[in-house]
């Protein structure tokens, strides 16, 4: 012991100035610390809200659609009523928006006009005359999808004070729109295509339905796949495995498959679902196969938590009225674990959901204008249609992109608010 | 018949062996037997279910893996000069002729000797589908009525069934161990062909990497490199910006959480963190590609400095942000477990909470937050979509955040997507990177947990 | 149906020695991986009456008891040699399926464990997995007359369905034993009963204990030596994994033949 040698000290004083003047600074010091801790937790929580704040106000309103309603005249000399897929609308269409403005007579200034009619027109008025046959050689007011340029400047995406070569709108188009609202026959609703279509090159026509099913049909063949193999072997190992070295190496195993980055889980769907076994490509059967293994270690690690949560006497007391040790499992243990084994699921769906890397290997990535209805469709998932939309250098899908993060989100938030509800209510304390 | 209806069959009949076992072990006890059941009737039903299904199951999986082989095998002698061809050149044929037998498009035109081998394929799978159908239902029968026999007053009918449960829980538990070994082996085949075609020399020290090479032998310009130093160095400039952004962030987060912050704060800050690593990462990607990155950019441009549009420091702060909440999670964790009496030590000798911290907790909880970081780093080295939308595909040897950079996962990302041909250089090369990958993250993983286990026992 | 009738699995084989030994234990020896924690125990149990373990903690009287229905079976480390016998069959023997002999050999814990279900569940789940009653009709008696039989029944019979984790301590004791009944076994062992319970609770469960005997062959482990002595006909006295000696309850508490036994009873060291 030092201290034997030290001299006898005076004792503290408390009240020196030397003193005082140290305890300040130590007093500043746990001030400035504090204050760090703060700010890492405010950094964190702004990033947050910029974050979700950004592609709210980028989205929002890609879930709405500028309309414009024309005065088509249904002329029975150029429809076809035998062959309706060769009657040109889009035609018709621009001749009501030509008629509407009689002063545009150069051709480029005709076809600038043209566009702020979406391309989708011609196929809205082909269903409305197929529908109704007696609209031919009549005249109606019809609302027609417009362009996305269109849409853009009535929403102010667009900023009109830039010059006029910067920006994709030309100045005549912009009075043009200016015309158009001034005399009502712009007007907004909610945007349908968006939400029930399929991916198109048009981004007023885009919609993310078919990256919706996509996902579904991913995350039930996930779901299909990992759920019980993931519960099967958490009940084997935490409940029948003895300790031995093949056990061991199991679970040290599924602990690093945890770990693996998702990317070189698409390389194995690449090589063993795509070359090996020639499954199709693009398909929610090998994209969710993929998932499932991504996600099967999530699922057993939640399942082995809430079986080890289930108390021994439990089992005891099954075993000791001669309950066999499946039936100890199957009839009190899984049960009593069920709502953790859900709650491990539903997380481990919810970042299987979220997965890109993974997919764009084994050809999700395709552009696909068909909503998939079966397994092995061509199908994308809506994060990889995120991370294709981002790439579109068209303005109008950098709100389509935003919208479909929201649709992604809400679809997270649901996820793990059914996991949240499901802890809340039925997980036991023992 | 086709494969689903043969399945749904199978379920009938399998349903039919249940209902049938329950039956037939109720009976006994009708018929007045003295003595008692063994297993109760619904475990007669489940023995007799198992003795249709599985045997059949696994009579159609391994028929399923044999008839493409043998239809490949018969279809080859079609081709006419199949003996000759280089096993490339025949690929290509038979695949064609697969493509044609299943109404689909070829790849050049149609010669006759090409249709009647396609003509050929499809009788033959005809055939055996037929035939699957026929024996797989017939060996679902035989094993019925084998099953059946053994039902009796005394068979241990739960305890077969129990074995056979027992027996799938085992197998599904090697799921996981199939699936390392796939990964491992998919990647070391792959790797080694793509050895073939480049030295290892070259791709591990090699310091140019352009992957562009010819799609046609002969081709011009098609001398591809495949250094990867440059991907590697991407990866770690990448990983140390976002490292510097999550450390400490995350450890002051970690232990203002743990050590100050009232339940309320608690309340909210622990959700938004888990809110942050349950975003998912195509939408950081959006986030720093569309808003950091411009604005890093505007931010250079008034301080004089050269930001590129796609820039190393934009993909690291996005992903360092993004790996705040492993930081933290795991750090609070790990001081959490920090026993009470050295804390309490601390304080007796009148030190402040921040100097107990610093000086007491943060030293013992050491080895566990190097583990986290551990984790934290070879999550970021995995990360994909980040980097993929905001990093670029330049790659370029530098150490400047500001510049363009590349990254290890892009490269597998942009050698993969699109047309690919399996067996270049270059798309082999993306299993080669991904090998590298794998092993960098298993590496980090492996010593982080060896860490933190090390850690724990420590204090347990 | 009614209980008492019921068959006796046809396991039993008929009794081969002309006393009615109901167990018989021979040389048992217990090993927990390299550690021995019963030393050569040799002890016959008479049928129809209560044998009370009793000893100091650690001394061996709850292993020798989970021996007995095999319960040790689900430690892994644990081995068990020796002869343990019920009825004169090995209870060990291979052909011996396990939950048979846990049907015949009931036991009821140290802290009450009824099942997180309903009441009626909790009794009907043995019968149930046996395949013991052939309708719900048989079910309800056989519920209601082991329910009946553990004293519970006035207390319980109007809210069967509400759970059985919801009643007090000594209540859920009694639904232990009445789920233990429930598949009419030959033996039940009690792994101290009462010592999670008041001294109200474990008197009921005493008298409990008494009236069973009628029907049951009882082995009890208990801390307690006035349990002992007010419940067991026989006292086992279990010390440092040996059994020390065994006999009369009076016997053993009067004029114990070994010297440790003494000790322990006259308080000197447990």
């Amino acid at each position: 012991m030092t201290d034997m040698t030290m001299p006898k000290t005076e004792g503290l004083a408390v009240s020196s100035q030397a003193y005082r003047k140290r305890i300040k600074k130590r007093y500043a010091a746990e001030r400035r610390f504090r204050a760090y801790g703060i700010a890492a937790i405010a950094v964190a929580v702004a990033f947050l809200i910029g974050l979700l704040g950004t592609i709210t106000a980028k989205g929002a309103p890609a879930f709405l659609q500028t309309n414009i309603t024309l005065n088509i005249f249904f002329d029975p000399e150029k429809i076809d009523t035998e062959n309706l897929n060769g009657v040109n609308f889009q035609a018709m269409a621009r001749n009501a928006l030509y008629d509407m403005f009689p002063e545009v007579t150069e051709r480029r200034e005709k076809r600038q006009l043209g566009q702020l009619i979406s391309v989708a027109a011609d196929q809205q008025l082909r269903e409305m005359v197929r529908a109704d046959p007696s609209l031919i050689g009549q005249r109606k007011d019809v609302q027609l999808l417009a362009g996305d340029d269109l849409d853009l400047v009535v929403k102010g995406t667009y900023d009109l004070s830039q010059p006029e070569a910067e920006r994709p709108v030309s100045d005549v188009q912009v009075a043009w729109i200016d015309k158009l609202q001034a005399q009502g026959h712009l007007a907004r609703g909610i945007a349908w295509p968006f939400l029930t279509t399929g991916d198109s090159r048009e981004p007023e026509m885009a919609g993310i339905w078919g990256a919706v099913m996509g996902s579904l049909l991913t995350l039930s063949v996930t779901l299909a796949v990992s759920f019980p193999i993931g519960v099967l072997a958490a009940v084997y190992l935490q409940e029948f495995a003895t300790k031995n070295r093949w056990n061991d190496l199991i679970e040290v195993n599924i602990n690093n498959l945890a770990a693996v980055p998702s990317i070189v889980f698409g390389l194995l769907g690449l090589a063993v679902f795509l070359n090996f076994f020639g499954m199709p490509r693009s398909a929610p059967l090998v994209g969710g196969l993929v998932l499932a293994l991504m996600t099967l270690p999530t699922i057993i690690i939640a399942t082995r938590a809430a079986l080890a949560a289930v108390p021994p006497s439990i089992r005891e007391a099954a075993l000791g009225v001669g309950a066999s040790e499946l039936q100890v499992v199957t009839h009190h243990v899984v049960p009593l674990a069920m709502p953790g084994i859900l709650t491990g699921t539903i997380i481990g769906l919810a970042q299987a959901l979220g997965e890109t890397a993974p997919l764009l290997m084994i050809g999700m990535v395709a552009f696909i204008v068909d909503v998939p209805a079966n397994f092995t469709d061509p199908a994308t998932v809506l994060p990889v249609q995120i991370y294709l939309w981002a790439d579109s250098p068209e303005r109008a899908f950098e709100a389509r992109t935003s919208a479909a993060i929201m649709v992604l989100i809400g679809f997270l938030i649901l996820m793990n608010a059914i996991a949240v509800v499901l802890r809340r209510r039925f997980e036991r304390r023992w | 018949m086709s494969h689903s209806l043969i399945f749904a069959v199978l379920i009938v009949l399998t349903l039919i062996g249940y209902y049938f076992g329950r039956s037939q072990a109720t009976g006994i006890l009708r018929s007045g037997t003295t003595g008692k059941l063994h297993s109760l009737p619904f475990y007669h039903g489940a023995y007799l279910a198992f003795m249709v299904l599985l045997p059949a199951m696994g009579f159609i999986i391994t028929w399923l893996v044999i008839s493409p082989m043998l239809a490949d095998h018969f279809m080859a002698q079609y081709i006419p000069g199949a003996a000759t061809m280089d096993a490339a050149t025949l690929g290509l044929k038979m695949s064609d002729v697969r493509n044609m037998a299943n109404g689909g498009i070829t790849s050049g035109a149609v010669d006759e000797a090409t249709q009647i081998a396609a003509d050929f394929y499809s009788r033959f799978n005809q055939i055996s589908l037929w035939l699957l159908s026929v024996c797989s239902i017939a060996v679902a029968i035989a094993s019925f009525h084998f099953g059946r026999k053994l039902i009796a007053l005394r068979f241990r009918a739960r305890n077969h069934v129990e074995k056979i449960v027992r027996v799938i829980m085992i197998v599904a538990s090697m799921i996981a161990i199939l699936t390392t070994l796939g990964i491992v082996l998919s990647l070391i085949f792959e790797t080694l062909r793509f050895l073939q075609k480049v030295p290892l020399a070259d791709f591990l020290f090699g310091l140019k990497w352009s992957p562009q090479t010819a799609m046609r032998p002969g081709q011009i310009g098609s001398s591809g490199a495949f250094g990867m130093l440059p991907l590697l160095a991407g990866t770690f400039l990448i990983t140390l910006i976002a490292m510097s952004v999550a450390v400490p962030l995350g450890l002051y987060a970690a232990i203002y959480m743990s050590e100050y912050a009232t339940p309320r704060i608690r309340g909210i800050a622990k959700p938004v963190l888990e809110v942050l690593a349950g975003i998912p990462t195509v939408v950081y990607g959006f986030f720093a590609a569309l808003t950091v990155a411009p604005m890093l950019r505007d931010l250079g441009v008034e301080l004089g400095w050269v930001i590129s549009a796609e820039s190393a420091l934009a993909a690291g702060l996005v992903m360092g942000v993004m790996i705040i909440p492993f930081v933290s999670s795991l750090s609070d964790d790990v001081i959490n477990s920090v026993p009470q009496t050295l804390r309490d030590g601390a304080y007796a000798l009148g030190a402040t909470k921040s100097e107990t911290i610093k000086q007491v907790i943060l030293p013992a909880a050491l080895p566990g937050i190097v583990g986290s970081v551990l984790l934290a780093i070879s999550r970021a080295v995995g990360e994909t979509m980040i980097v993929v939308m905001a990093a670029g595909l330049a790659a370029n040897l530098t150490a400047n955040p500001f510049e363009a950079v590349t990254t290890v996962t892009v490269q597998i990302v942009t050698l993969l997507v699109g047309d690919q041909e399996f067996d270049s250089a270059k798309t082999l090369a993306a299993f080669a990177l991904g090998l590298v990958l794998f092993v960098i993250t298993l590496g980090l993983n492996v010593i982080a947990l060896y860490v933190v286990r090390r850690y724990r026992e420590q204090y347990d | 149906m009614s209980i008492s009738t019921q068959e006796k699995p046809a396991v039993a084989s008929p009794k081969t020695s002309s006393s009615d030994v109901k167990i018989a234990a021979k040389d048992v020896c217990v090993f927990y991986g390299e550690k021995q924690a019963l030393f050569n125990v040799n002890l016959d149990i008479a049928a129809n009456q209560v044998i009370s373990l009793i000893g100091p903690s650690g001394c061996g009287k709850s292993t020798f008891l989970r021996s007995i229905n095999r319960m040790n079976d689900v430690v892994p480390s644990c081995r068990v040699e020796g002869l343990i016998t019920l009825e004169g069959q090995d209870i060990y023997d291979p052909e011996i399926d396990v939950v048979e002999l846990r049907a015949r050999v009931g036991m009821v814990f140290q802290k009450p464990n009824p099942f997180p279900k309903s009441i009626y569940d909790n009794v009907a789940y043995g019968p149930r997995i046996h395949g013991q009653a052939t309708g719900k009709a048989e079910l309800d008696e056989i519920v209601e007359r082991s329910l009946q039989r553990a004293g519970l029944w006035n207390e319980v019979k109007d809210r069967l369905e509400s759970p059985g984790t919801g009643l007090s301590g000594g209540q859920q004791q009694r639904l232990c034993i009445a789920r233990a009944i429930a598949v009419s076994p030959e033996v039940i062992l009690m792994d101290e009963p009462c010592s999670a319970l008041d001294p109200i609770a474990t008197a009921r469960v005493e008298e409990l204990i008494d009236e069973l005997r009628q029907n049951f062959t009882i082995v009890i482990v208990t801390h307690s030596m006035q349990q002992a002595a007010r419940v067991s006909q026989r006292t086992a006295f279990f010390h440092l994994g040996i059994l020390v000696e065994e006999g009369d309850t009076d016997q053993i508490f009067t004029r114990p033949s070994d010297e440790r036994t003494q000790d322990y009873i006259t308080g000197r060291f447990g």
